[in-house]
């Protein structure tokens, strides 16, 4: 039997097995992603997989990010890829590959980089435990008040990027005639 | 609790997809969407660490960051999207094969 690259426990809770659930219908998104034909059953996948991320960042017990990730990737990106792939469906569909002309190249750089990445996680001695987070301990509080204290000038900052990519992309999908 | 291990697995393997997408496809959409895989993964990993590293919940840097992250996903992808719809009206394909006007 080969060697697995961590260390399997001896019996998995419910939180592990909710865990490979949401990530199985992330990998399964994610996949979708990258091999449908279709366009449409990309955005699809992406879906999913914008789904699963939010799952687990629920498992990790950053609520808000999860909340965060709903609202704004399922919310709102996927709706602009949607509409974007609708308003591009020139080449949607038909027999074309969904390859391009570098996609050889890609999938062996695709495959050394995660084979590298497996290799570096595999050498490095993680902590075994996490902190537990107790019941009234204010975790969306405390990020509200370093948003208004410690990182007020990037909170800002952003603020004025939002706005400005708003109007870039007004006028860049403006039609000029 | 799931291992730290988990979380990295996971999010190396979306980085992967997300990377294939960007470089192996053909559609400039589905460029797009690898990119925003590849913001997820980064995520994953931030709040993994955030979660496994000293006092949680006083220490909120890696949440913050992935909060910054998804904002500018926000940004990077409306602009990408109004590109693209830009090049689509002038050349009237998105096919990246054809979109080679830089190339000497």
């Amino acid at each position: 039997m080969p060697e697995l690259p961590f260390p399997l426990p001896p019996l998995p809770t419910v939180q592990q097995v909710v865990f490979v659930g949401i990530a199985l219908l992330t990998v399964v998104g994610s996949l979708a992603v990258v091999l449908a034909r279709n366009l449409f059953h990309s955005a699809l996948g992406l879906v999913a997989a914008f789904f699963g991320a939010a799952g687990v960042y629920i498992i990790a017990e950053a609520e808000f990010i999860g909340v965060s990730q709903v609202l704004v990737y399922v919310g709102a990106i996927s709706t602009l890829i949607t509409f974007a792939i609708m308003l591009t469906r020139g080449m949607m569909f038909g027999a074309t590959s969904p390859r391009n002309r570098q996609s050889g190249t890609a999938a062996i750089i695709t495959s050394l980089t995660f084979i590298v990445l497996m290799a570096l996680m595999n050498g490095i001695n993680w902590p075994e435990a996490s902190e537990p987070i107790v019941d009234g301990q204010a975790i969306i509080a405390g990020l509200g008040r370093a948003f208004v204290t410690e990182y007020i000038i990037p909170f800002e900052l952003l603020a004025l990027l939002l706005l400005v990519a708003l109007a870039g992309a007004i006028v860049l999908a403006k039609d000029r005639n | 609790m799931v291992p730290l291990n988990w979380y990295l697995i996971l999010s190396a393997f979306v980085f992967s997809a997300g990377l294939y997408a960007a470089l192996g496809r053909r559609n400039a959409i589905a460029v797009l969407m690898g990119i925003e895989l590849m913001l997820n993964a980064a995520n994953i990993n931030l709040v993994a660490f955030w979660r496994f590293g000293v006092t949680p919940a006083e220490n909120l840097d890696g949440q913050i960051f992935a909060l910054f992250v998804i904002a500018v996903a926000a940004a990077e992808v409306a602009i990408g999207l109004a590109l693209i719809i830009s090049v689509y009206r002038n050349r009237r394909t998105v096919n990246l094969d054809d979109l080679d006007l830089l190339k000497g």
